[in-house]
């Protein structure tokens, strides 16, 4: 038999869509000698996700889509770093900038588009950048620090994405936007003005309506000139003003090119065996730049170039559904008010949520929402159907009542697209669990990619799977025990809504009456802290540490750990110390690793006359609650400080002790990067540096060891300790029960996180720290039970009244 | 039965224990919402004082490692191991807590 002759396939361009497309040609039966060259000397990775790198919260690494031994592994010759300068389109060859020849049986064009650099005088000085590319991005985090006056021209998708990464690097920055809204091409006015103000809350300055005209400064860029006549200082400027797609190799080879490479339905160019693909391509006149329609246009390309049957390319609505620092925001279809069109509106300026339909003869013709997308896929199911809305006039813009949370879900059809980013419809989901017996998110996540790019629609994809997969593994919502089959989360709001406060009414009512040593430790936690410490105390529901004060050892003896903050102790203390130790024949006095002291092998009915003896308050070492600040020497003494950590860490654990937490709270503060008392492995830790704090948070360095997230950079004390307060509430009312804050950080994500603290609404915080206050000032020091013990037989052994009777 | 008067009811909270040595034996005394319980104060494990457990409906869960004991008839729930600890009859009389130190018949017994 004569072997069919391989045909040579080569792609130009190594970025998101070509590779994409390549991935759905192999998913095809094909026969070709596939060549790919890319000019960025990396491999393929996700571009969406640069602001998270820019942002420090990705390490380049977690961003590659396709590592070179995918490329190994499907035999696909790669070319990194090197630049096609030409196509020989009637010879069918290609010339590389190493001169190198290679010839073709089909050509794919993935040139992607580069960005637009608007003409500026002095637009090449030094500390001028775009934002395009791992380069960039390298290059922007670099330039940024604490401090540093950073300027991005450009108030649309990549702008302020640009913006958000290099303000948490805690530079002062300000989106510079030559119209006089933020992202005109999907926002209304009153949409874009809702963006604005959520933008202007995480600190950065918006200026609209200014047109630079030069970059001023001797060599490196010093500021900008307005052709209003302001100016304004900066240390780097951030270019982000569109995309231009790439078509200048297209068009010397003689291809049809407008604004983009002009494809067909099934993207063939002017030129026979020439396709093109994604952002460097126009369709029916129109370019496109957002991820989702470019698979669509791949998958369409795949399919035509292997000869298998496809619909045509048709375009696609003009749906975004973005994280933009943090704010929700999406848009689809006719956005704008005009004449014969209803506008339907709601709006809650505190919470910063706008939602605004337009209906066109009762049926929906677009949608903004931003703040709170929750109902976007209902909205998109209307869109795409034309669905007549007549009848449902009166309750367009409220949710409508759902039996169950996978309603959302159900209600997608299998064409709907449930991961924007990636493209992955539902029914690719479905098909994947039924075809390879997937259970898990993870599992999703790596064999159709969905929720691997921004992650908003983890949610999503966990109600199909909770629908669909037969052995489905439910990742977060167990019941707390069997005395209390609820979800902790839903026991919060009963206990809330239904005003219980004891543990034993929850156990009534909603338990099985007894409770168990799971449920009862766990309600009184979630008690104190729905009610602020104003519910009523059962001690027998609390775990004998919490009876009596102390730690349980062994041997039926306790541990006692007075409160040192900050591990600043004075001679008389430790005199006081050494005396008890000798007093009570205290078997083992220690140093604890919390810079604190451990007094070992105490009896129960020594401790409180200890405790008076001690004249300290209570370490809380024995309890789920705030166990230490640990601090390292700092400005005061040591050559290296540059901030204050004594005094911080010491404020800190004042601000926090005596209240209690779902698990053991271990906080740090540090005066310089050297970090001496490890703030970066604790749950919340204060990085001092010259001129600003960072705060991190959900370190470990117990069995896992787990570098902590940064939640955010701040220039003053106060605002640090503030933030602290922020995360510490929010972890208190948010997390199960002997969940540490490792595990919670994960769990809901640290841009979750960030959002429903630091940069949540006004409005928010003032509600976390009015919660927080309360409980604060009703805690007290638990070793103050000396005095008034709760019941005579607390501490002290019961005395029989009777001795035996002589037998 | 020889009834030994232990204390006031009002001492023990409900739900919780208290020890109490009576003949040179330490032993719990727990009071739950209709009843007082009385076992030997050590867990058979690892000697835990089960008068410092929480309970669990009728049983009592040790400090420790987490056993699971019965109040009622000594036997240890959790693990599954052939093991009871002893217990003692109990009551409330006029508002006293009294005790009896003949030991409730158990199926096995084994003195920890």
């Amino acid at each position: 038999m004569k072997r069919v002759k391989k045909q040579r396939l080569v792609i130009i361009g190594n970025g998101m869509t070509g590779v994409a497309c390549l991935e759905q040609i192999l998913r095809h039966q094909h026969r070709f000698d596939i060549t790919v060259f890319g000019d960025e000397t990396h491999v393929n990775y996700n571009r969406i996700l640069l602001s998270s790198v820019l942002a420090g919260e990705k390490d380049t690494d977690e961003i590659i889509l396709n590592p070179i031994e995918w490329y190994v592994e499907n035999h696909i010759a790669l070319r990194l770093g090197i630049r096609v300068t030409a196509i020989e389109a009637v010879r069918k060859r290609l010339i590389g900038e190493d001169g190198s020849v290679t010839p073709y049986d089909k050509l794919i064009l993935a040139t992607g588009s580069s960005p637009f650099i608007p003409k500026i005088e002095g637009v090449d000085k030094k500390s001028v950048c775009t934002f395009r590319n791992l380069e960039d991005t390298k290059r922007l985090a670099e330039w940024s620090a604490p401090g540093r006056k950073a300027v991005v021209i450009g108030g649309g998708l990549l702008g302020l994405e640009a913006a958000r990464g290099l303000q948490i690097r805690g530079c002062h920055v300000t989106v510079v936007h030559l119209m006089d809204r933020l992202m005109e091409r999907q926002l209304d006015p009153i949409g874009a003005l809702y963006l604005k103000q959520r933008i202007e809350q995480l600190g950065i300055r918006v200026l609209l309506e200014r047109q630079t005209t030069r970059l001023l400064g001797n060599g490196r860029v010093e500021g900008l000139q307005f052709s209003c006549g302001g100016q304004l200082e900066a240390d780097f400027v951030v270019i982000a003003a569109g995309i231009r797609p790439n078509t200048q190799l297209a068009a010397a080879a003689g291809l049809d090119v407008r604004r983009g490479i002009v494809v067909n339905d099934y993207l063939e160019t002017s030129q026979p065996d020439v396709y093109a693909v994604g952002e460097c391509t126009e369709h029916r006149g129109v370019t496109y730049g957002l991820v989702a329609p470019l698979l669509a246009q791949g998958k369409v390309l795949a399919a035509r170039i292997t000869g298998n049957p496809t619909q045509p390319f048709d375009g696609a609505a003009p749906a975004t559904k973005l994280k933009i620092a943090g704010v929700d925001v999406f848009s689809a279809g006719e956005y704008e008010d005009s004449p014969g069109a209803d506008s339907i509106r709601y709006e809650d300026p505190s919470l910063g949520i706008y939602k605004k339909l337009v209906l066109r003869n009762h049926q929906l013709a677009g949608f903004v929402l931003v703040g709170d997308i929750t109902s976007n896929h209902r909205y998109l199911e209307w869109l795409r159907s034309g669905e007549g809305l007549a009848t449902r006039r009166q309750s367009l813009l409220y949710p409508e009542p759902s039996a169950d949370a996978g309603e959302a879900a159900a209600l997608l059809s299998d064409q709907d697209t449930v991961c924007g980013c990636l493209g992955v419809t539902k029914g690719a989901i479905i098909k994947a669990i039924h075809e390879r017996g997937i259970c898990t998110l993870a599992q999703v996540k790596e064999t159709t990619r969905a929720s691997t790019g921004c992650g908003s629609c983890a949610g999503l994809c966990q109600d199909i799977l909770r629908a669909v997969a037969p052995n489905f593994e439910e990742e977060a919502k167990k019941g707390l025990c069997r005395c209390m089959p609820f979800p902790e989360e839903q026991i919060r709001q009963i206990v809330q809504t239904q005003k219980l406060r004891s543990v034993q009414e929850v156990l009534d009512v909603y338990g099985d009456g007894a409770g168990c040593e799971v449920c009862k430790p766990a309600l009184s936690y979630m008690l104190d802290m729905v009610w602020c410490g104003g519910h009523d105390e059962d001690r027998s529901a609390r775990f004998i540490n919490d009876r009596v004060h102390a730690n349980i050892q062994r041997d039926g003896t306790f541990s006692v750990v007075p409160r040192i903050r900050g591990g600043v102790t004075s001679p008389a203390e430790l005199r006081r110390i050494a005396d008890v130790a000798e007093k009570y024949a205290v078997p083992m006095v220690k140093i604890t690793g919390s810079q604190r002291i451990d007094l070992l092998g105490v009896k129960k009915q020594d401790l409180p006359a200890i405790w008076a003896d001690l004249g300290m308050p209570s370490g809380q070492a024995y309890t789920k609650g705030v166990r230490m600040v640990k601090t390292c020497v700092g400005s005061d003494f040591c050559r290296f400080g540059t901030q204050n950590s004594i005094a911080t860490g010491i404020e800190l654990e004042r601000r926090l002790e005596n209240l209690f937490t779902p698990h053991k709270t271990k906080m740090a503060v540090v005066g310089c990067p050297r970090n001496c008392a490890e703030a970066t492995v604790k749950d919340i830790g204060l990085v001092g540096q010259e001129g600003n704090w960072q705060v991190v948070v959900g370190g470990a360095a117990g069995k896992h060891v787990r570098k902590a997230d940064l939640l955010i950079t701040v220039e003053t004390t106060e605002e640090a300790l503030h933030a602290s307060e922020l995360f510490f509430q929010y972890y208190r009312e948010n997390a199960n029960y002997l969940e540490r804050t490792y595990d919670f950080v994960e769990r809901a994500g640290i841009e979750k996180v960030r959002r429903d603290t630091v940069y949540a609404p006004e409005p928010v915080r003032a509600g976390l720290l009015s919660r927080l206050r309360k409980s604060k000032e009703l805690s007290r020091d638990a070793w103050l039970e000396r005095e008034q013990p709760r019941t005579a037989s607390q501490f002290i052994p019961i005395t029989a009244i009777e001795a035996a009777p002589a037998s | 039965m020889n009834w030994i008067k232990i204390t006031e009811a009002e001492n023990i909270p409900l739900r919780e224990g208290r020890p109490v040595e009576v003949d040179g034996k330490e032993i719990a005394i727990f009071r739950l919402a209709d009843r007082v319980m009385a076992i030997d104060n050590r867990c058979p494990h690892n000697r835990g004082p089960l008068c410092d457990g929480i309970t669990t409906g009728e049983a009592v869960v040790c400090p420790l490692h987490g056993w699971k004991i019965s109040l009622e008839t000594g036997r240890v729930l959790r693990p599954d191991v052939p093991i009871s600890v002893r217990c003692y009859p109990a009551r409330i009389e006029d508002g006293i807590i009294e005790i009896s130190l003949e030991a409730i018949e158990q199926e096995e017994c084994e003195a920890a």
